[in-house]
């Protein structure tokens, strides 16, 4: 596999200066006039593609020795917990048909737990061709070793090419389990997924914490694990099945006892704005939490919901379930209202099906501008007053 | 009891940007800091040990300057820190980074491993239980309290968006420490005073039992970047500006698309 391999003979002074400009990561280190490359190097290549002549060149090592053609189909983890079937699983499946099409490549659905007969009828709904469901009434939701040792041992007998799980709290805490029995790759909260005529899953995801979008791939290993988030995809509409169910009921996995449910209490669900049809979203631009009830009248106007940044959840304005975003909610309002924020790709990723995007900031050249109908430049300290007036002269605001 | 803490240190802002002609990423200074997430796991490290007197020892894996974290860690709680770090390490993914830090916790020893639920620059929440699977450990993530129920037994609570949990895991094990969990403390003077002998090891791939370099790193990561880039940005709408009165244009557009009526 690829390294970065530095031309001493080439370093100076000046090499060192432009390469530790260029370095994102600092990851550059001139000691005793040698340069060399320490841990916190990301491999983003940046130092070959636009660093001095020479200096730096990516060494490429011997490439993937897989078979790839071995490895074949998609199959989805249909997240289950007693009678509740998370729906980022239809969304997947959906997701899956289209990476498979034009191939003879299967779409699979894997259950596992107590009872798995009303979430594999859905799967097939949704279109699989076929579901592995593991059923045994000592399945235990908390039990992700067990899981692991189930998905792990059904990876292995198919052979299986990609992987995709649900970014949910429980997807999140079981895909890495999964991935590190299997030594294999695992990309978090995808927002995009391509496949290449090899079967190499292209998984791209914001990267480096910052505006930046990264293409991942998994050259050598499989199968290929990717995580995402529920509603970045749709669902497809449930048709005329055609897959099979294969139920599999002999007690598989290792019961080790480790980790036991003592209670358990269902949370009280917050309107969710994940299903809200009319959104404002507030940002860091708001200086104190008494100015935010400078939206009130507007939200009661348009009877919509509230939602934030995540800068305003650090502030704790507001319940985390309200934040928009990649490690917060996707959001498909009608009509969604910003205010205040700059829209960095990780809020961006959870607007992108937004049917109508008003947005109110200082300055004309936000990200957010760019993908908004309309874009009102302008002090909201001073947008607000005023359409306050107007909402109250128009009788818009109840009372 | 014996308690590990993994702590790392990020970019202070996370305003890294590319330049849309160049391609180069543009950094926000070189500021770093530890990544806020981490600080809950550290706390609730220190409430364990003051109701239990647990030694808590703290781990980072990054390049040297990341001993600067760990200098913190001990000026809040930590009783003592190791530092692994090695160019070789370099380009590490996920699965290449909990692979190292699992043979570093492993060598140290632990009952209790404690991760952050995240950090914001990988944001990926995955290292900690690639860690718990590597060291054949159970773990729960995204924890808001946990306690000892006996010397061999934490009882935990947990929330997601739909449920609440009470769990009993047996040690050892890993945990997740979700944010907002309890109030992190800060570093205190008297402590930097009291710890400022304390000698932070550093420990490189030589010190870990599997000595084999392609295991770690880039030649052990399974993923690979192929090319990163700006986001698109088409611009799709109107940029109404130098605006007489903001207040009534945004007003008038919501009545024109009928979202508001007019009177
Ligand atoms: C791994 C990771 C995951 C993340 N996930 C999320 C996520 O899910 N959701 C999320 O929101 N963020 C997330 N973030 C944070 C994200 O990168 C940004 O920091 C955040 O979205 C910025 O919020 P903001 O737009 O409110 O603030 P800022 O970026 O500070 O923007 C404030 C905006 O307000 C404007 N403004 C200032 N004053 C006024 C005024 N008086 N009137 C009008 N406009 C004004 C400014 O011009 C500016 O555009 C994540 C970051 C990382 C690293
Ligand atoms: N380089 C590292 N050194 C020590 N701990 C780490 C490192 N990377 C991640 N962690 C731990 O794993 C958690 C999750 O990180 P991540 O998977 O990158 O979101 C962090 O909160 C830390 O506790």
């Amino acid at each position: 596999m690829a390294y970065i391999k530095i031309r001493q003979e080439k370093v100076d002074k000046k090499t060192v200066e432009e390469l530790k400009e260029i370095c994102p990561f600092d990851a550059f280190d001139y000691i005793d006039a040698y340069l060399s490359i320490n841990a916190a190097c990301k491999m983003c290549k940046l130092c070959v593609q636009k660093g001095p002549e020479g200096v730096c060149e990516l060494i490429e090592g011997t490439p993937a020795s897989i078979d790839k053609g071995a490895y074949r189909g998609i199959a989805v983890f249909i997240e289950t917990r007693n009678d509740t079937i998370h729906p980022v699983g239809w969304e997947l499946i959906g997701k899956a048909r289209e990476l498979v099409a034009d191939t003879t490549n299967p779409v699979h659905a894997l259950i596992i737990g107590p009872s798995t007969a009303r979430a594999a009828e859905l799967a097939l709904a949704y279109g699989v061709d076929k579901v592995t469901a593991y059923e045994h009434e000592d399945y235990r939701y908390h039990d992700l070793e067990r899981i692991t040792d189930i998905v792990a041992d059904f990876c292995k007998r198919t052979r299986l090419n990609v992987l995709l799980i649900g970014g949910t709290p429980y997807g999140r805490s079981l895909a890495p389990r999964i991935a590190a029995r299997l030594k294999t790759g695992l990309t978090a909260d995808c927002t995009k997924l391509e496949m290449t005529d090899e079967g190499d899953l292209v998984q791209i995801r914001p990267a480096f914490g910052g505006n930046i979008m990264a293409r991942i791939v998994t050259p050598a290993h499989r199968p290929q694990l990717a995580t995402i988030r529920h509603k970045m995809f749709n669902a497809p509409a449930p048709a005329t099945p055609f897959g099979v169910i294969d139920r599999l009921s002999e007690a598989a996995g290792k019961q080790r006892d480790r980790v036991r449910l003592v209670s358990t209490r269902v949370r009280p669900q917050v309107d969710d704005i994940a299903d809200a049809e009319t959104i404002i979203a507030l940002g860091r631009a708001f200086k104190k939490k008494k100015d935010l009830a400078l939206v009130e009248p507007l939200r009661k106007a348009l009877s919509a919901e509230l939602a934030c940044t995540r800068p305003l959840i650090e502030n704790g304005w507001f319940d985390a379930r309200r934040q928009i975003g990649l490690s917060g909610r996707t959001v498909k309002p009608k009509l969604l209202v910003n205010i205040g924020i700059s829209g960095a790709v990780q809020y961006i990723e959870g607007i992108r099906d937004a049917e109508c995007i008003l947005t109110v900031n200082t300055d004309p050249e936000c990200a957010l501008a760019s993908i908004s109908h309309h874009t009102i430049v302008g002090d909201l300290y001073d947008v607000l007053p005023t359409l306050n007036d107007h909402l109250k002269k128009n009788g818009r605001v109840p009372s | 009891m014996k308690i590990l803490t993994c702590i790392k240190q990020v970019p202070a802002s996370s305003n890294v940007d590319v330049d849309p002609e160049t391609g180069v990423l543009i950094r926000d200074g070189k500021n770093v800091k530890m990544n806020p997430y981490d600080l809950y796991a550290l706390e609730t490290a220190y409430l364990l040990k003051a109701r239990s007197g647990a030694h808590v020892h703290t781990v980072t894996m990054g390049p040297p300057s990341a001993a600067d974290v760990l200098r913190e860690a001990l000026m809040m709680g930590s009783d003592g820190a190791t530092l692994l770090s090695d160019p070789r390490f370099a380009g590490a993914d996920v699965l290449a980074t909990a692979y190292a830090l699992s043979q570093m916790l492993r060598r140290i020893g632990f009952d209790l491993i404690i991760c952050g639920k995240q950090t914001t620059d990988g944001d990926t929440a995955q290292v900690g239980p690639e860690i718990a699977e590597f060291l054949d450990v159970p773990h729960v993530s995204y924890v808001r309290d946990v306690d000892l129920r006996d010397d061999k037994t934490l009882r935990i609570r947990t929330v997601d968006d739909r449920h609440e949990d009470v769990l009993d895991i047996k040690l050892p094990c890993l945990i997740t420490v979700d944010k907002d969990a309890n109030t992190p403390r800060l570093p205190s003077f008297k402590r930097k005073r009291s710890t400022r002998d304390i000698r932070i090891e550093t420990w490189t791939l030589d010190d870990l039992s599997d000595k084999e370099a392609t295991h770690y790193g880039l030649r052990g990561s399974p993923t690979q970047v192929e090319s990163i880039f700006p986001p698109e940005r088409q611009a799709t709408g109107r940029i109404h500006s130098n605006l007489e009165n903001p207040g009534k244009t945004l007003f008038d557009i919501l009545v024109e698309q009928k979202w508001l009526r007019g009177d």
